[in-house]
């Protein structure tokens, strides 16, 4: 905790100046440019604006957003619940493999499952196919599958992609929960269902509230796979009234709709963090998993797996199968694909260093303000809001500051049209912002195990304040700082809206070319482009299932005495 | 497997009978056995004691009467009932056992009537408070029934996680080691208030401890686990 330990540095030792301070201050408020005038726009625009998206845009896409968040929400409580307790509460076949193995959905964006299903589903594709032929069909008009486009398609697609958010969640609490309060509850006449029911599920309900808020602030993130799916919800609203229509006005007044959502679901998260003491409130001995034996023990292999094969293992050979198929038929790479590579990396890199720096500088100033400032945490508070700004919102709000700034340096400096968002500057400053949570959440976590007396043991040996964080706190925060870097540039490598809205002209990401290739509908080389992000999507789901759901104490449990 | 008796019923106190009793866990290395020829007998109504050293198996053999560790030789009985032997197990939830934890373990999510009145849920809604009531006045805690967990001292907490264990009127009541986590004074204080407690509702009781005033303090019965068994059980002299 940075309040206390820096409370306890003598005035002299205190290592960060005004500029720290200023700096994280001016970061978070970078963070908060976009609501701000978003807001401004939306506001300044005329009467008229409103009435016509309250009459005809608003109603029909906030409907489609409010069902599509209830159902994906619905849906990932349960697989996401059910499949926590399935591992934690019960033995099985290939269990352990499992425990990892159901976050691997979190390697997929939503509109990669979305392009692999629409195609994989198509009625003339081999899913359909093979079932045609197992039923003696000769053709799609004697039989097919309904149409994934749908609002029941984009839930389930979503649903798959999604459900790890409360998995992970829920595992970690139920991993923390001590078996002597099931036992408790059985010892008072509880079934095994009953104990779940009554004891589990309702301590593990903040850690629940948290995962679904994520999962749902995902899904209004989400454009590629409802436009895909032919849902229009608000996502969808912002970005075809401003590229469509060319209305900016009425997408920030659209934004703004959407961010009186995003704001019910981070009180929620945030409601959920506020009770997780829950978790460990007592002494620890782990719930102990009950060896199912067999057709229970196969019935749970086959229930824990299926998440699985659908979120991920379907699309993900699917792509593989049609990568192969492209390259082994001649048709290479175009040269397109590879500058869109090449484009992804350094976008991603670019955001990298940022959000890093960025979140590097707000942590260190946090950590040291406590004694002096009333309220510490509040830059890193306000500078972790980005990522429940979804992207569409994010770019519009960035936008007129973004044109201000761009202009004013034109004229300055004599350059030729917009300088900022032709480098590409914007962009990555709105992926920055977008992903800052994780450098500023990683470092500050990193920071809180470092002991004050390595700062002052520095300080008395001679170094400077910037000094010691350079040859003590660097190094130390190496780990903190990899895995952060990691998060960040994943995620960038994966990021469509905010991409597809603020890109320089001619600029093309693996993820913009996927999506222009499924608008086109031509998937020539969008599957080799979907191949690619998933793959650099499995490191961070390693580093989780490595770091987040580790499993000694669970299977290794002791002994009762 | 029989359905669990409703409570409103005041199940009379069981005996207790264990013969020939041999507990193991599975390790990698395979079945490490912690108790074998344990043999014990405790009239109905009277409280019996474990006493023996850490990792003598105590604990074992109570999470074996009260259902959460299979037997791999011998047989428990709880009044006339076969409760476990290796080809029999009868469920925790309908044993009518009660099991009061070293560690309490009150349900954090709900306040001290909720945590009494947990076992109760067959009762009607006015019977279920009622005997709350009874058993919040009896452990002393009547103006306690809104505090949650984390609001009571730790000689608070022992004396509900007594009521929650008692509010069912279980045939049998284990106390693993209750008196552990408190200070001496409190824990003295306590020790004879719970016999007390547990004498008033003429309880059949198992304590576990490893302290041997304690146990002398309050049991009619005591053994000294060694090696797995039960030596020198005895009746105490009041």
């Amino acid at each position: 905790m940075p309040g206390p330990l820096a409370s306890r540095l003598p005035a002299g030792l205190r290592p960060v100046g005004p500029l720290w301070r200023g700096a994280s201050v001016l970061i978070a408020l970078g963070v908060l440019a976009p609501v701000l005038s978003l807001a401004w726009l939306a506001a300044g625009s005329s009467l008229a604006h409103w009435t016509h998206l309250l009459a005809h845009v608003l109603p029909s896409a906030a409907l489609n957003t409010a069902v599509l968040l209830a159902g994906v929400g619905a849906m990932v409580l349960v697989i996401g619940t059910g499949c926590a307790w399935l591992v934690t509460a019960c033995d099985f076949p290939t269990r352990r493999v499992l425990h990892w193995a159901l976050l691997l959905p979190l390697a997929m964006p939503t509109y990669i499952v979305a392009f692999a299903y629409l195609d994989l589903l198509h009625p003339l594709g081999p899913v359909q196919g093979v079932l045609r032929w197992m039923l003696g069909y000769d053709s799609p008009r004697q039989w097919r599958l309904p149409d994934l486009r749908t609002m029941a398609g984009a839930i389930f697609v979503l649903g798959l992609v999604l459900y790890p958010y409360v998995y992970m969640t829920a595992r970690a609490m139920f991993m923390t929960q001590p078996a002597h309060l099931l036992e408790a509850a059985r010892s008072l006449g509880e079934t095994r269902w009953g104990a779940f029911r009554r004891v589990a599920l309702p301590l593990a309900r903040p850690a629940l509230a948290v995962g679904v808020s994520l999962a749902l602030l995902e899904t209004l993130n989400d454009i590629g796979a409802s436009e895909f799916l032919g849902v229009n919800t608000l996502t969808v609203a912002v970005y075809t009234t401003w590229i469509t229509r060319s209305d900016l006005a009425g997408a920030a007044q659209i934004a703004c709709a959407m961010l009186a959502v995003v704001v019910m679901l981070v009180l929620l998260e945030q409601h959920g963090r506020r009770h997780q003491r829950f978790g460990s409130a007592q002494r620890m001995r782990a719930i102990r998993p009950r060896p199912l034996q067999g057709a229970a023990a196969w019935g749970a292999c086959a229930l824990g797996w299926l998440p699985v094969l659908l979120g991920f293992a379907a699309p993900a050979a699917y792509l593989a199968w049609e990568s192969y198929k492209r390259l082994s038929l001649g048709g290479g790479v175009s040269a397109g694909l590879v500058a869109s590579l090449a484009n992804t990396i350094t976008l991603a890199l670019g955001v990298t260093v940022a959000a890093v720096l960025a979140g590097l500088v707000v942590a260190w100033a946090v950590r040291h303000t406590a004694s002096t400032v009333r309220t510490p945490r509040w830059p890193a508070r306000l500078a972790s809001l980005g990522y429940a700004l979804p992207g569409t919102v994010l770019a519009i709000g960035l936008l007129t500051p973004a044109l201000g700034l761009d202009a004013l340096l034109a004229r300055s400096l004599g350059l030729p049209g917009l300088p900022l968002m032709a480098a590409g500057v914007v962009l990555v400053a709105a992926c920055a912002i977008r992903f800052l949570a994780m450098p500023v959440g990683g470092i500050e976590a990193g920071l809180a195990r470092i002991p004050p007396a390595l700062e002052q043991a520095a300080r008395s040996l001679g170094e400077t304040p910037l000094g010691a964080l350079r040859r003590v706190h660097l190094p130390l925060l190496r780990p903190a700082l990899a895995a952060s870097a990691l998060l960040v540039f994943v995620d960038a490598m994966k990021e469509l809206p905010a991409t597809l809205l603020l890109r320089p002209a001619n600029f093309d990401t693996l993820a913009t070319w996927l999506y222009a290739e499924a608008a086109r509908g031509t998937y020539e080389e969008g599957a080799i482009a979907a191949l690619a992000i998933v793959v650099a999507g499995l490191l961070p789901v390693a580093w989780l299932a490595r770091t987040q759901l580790a499993l000694p104490h669970v299977d290794a449990l002791p002994a009762p005495e | 497997m029989s359905p669990p008796l409703p409570p409103d019923a005041r199940t009379a106190p069981a005996d207790l009978r264990i013969a020939r009793l041999r507990l193991a866990y599975d390790t990698p290395r395979g079945p490490h056995t912690v108790v074998d020829g344990f043999d014990l007998a405790l009239p109905a109504g009277r409280i019996g004691c474990l006493l023996g050293p850490s990792g003598c198996g105590k604990s074992t053999v109570l999470r074996a009467i009260a259902g959460f560790e299979p037997v791999r030789e011998g047989e428990i009985h709880v009044g006339e009932r076969l409760v476990s032997s290796p080809t029999v197990h009868v469920p925790p939830e309908a044993r009518q056992v009660g099991l009061m934890f070293q560690e309490y373990a009150l349900f954090p999510h709900l306040d001290a009537a909720g945590n009494v009145g947990f076992g109760l849920r067959r009762l009607p809604r006015a019977a279920r408070r009622q005997r709350v009531r009874e058993m919040l006045a009896l452990v002393g805690l009547g103006d306690m029934a809104g505090r949650y967990p984390h609001e009571l001292s730790g000689g608070q907490q022992q004396r509900i996680a007594l009521a929650r264990a008692l509010a069912p009127a279980p045939a049998l009541i284990l106390l693993d080691e209750p008196f552990s986590n408190l200070d001496g004074a409190t824990r003295e204080r306590l020790t004879a208030e719970v016999r007390d407690i547990l004498r008033a509702a003429g309880q059949t009781a198992v304590l576990v401890t490893h302290n041997a005033a304690e146990a002398r303090a309050m049991a009619d019965f005591v053994g000294v686990m060694h090696g797995g068994r039960l030596k020198d059980w005895t009746a105490t002299q009041d």
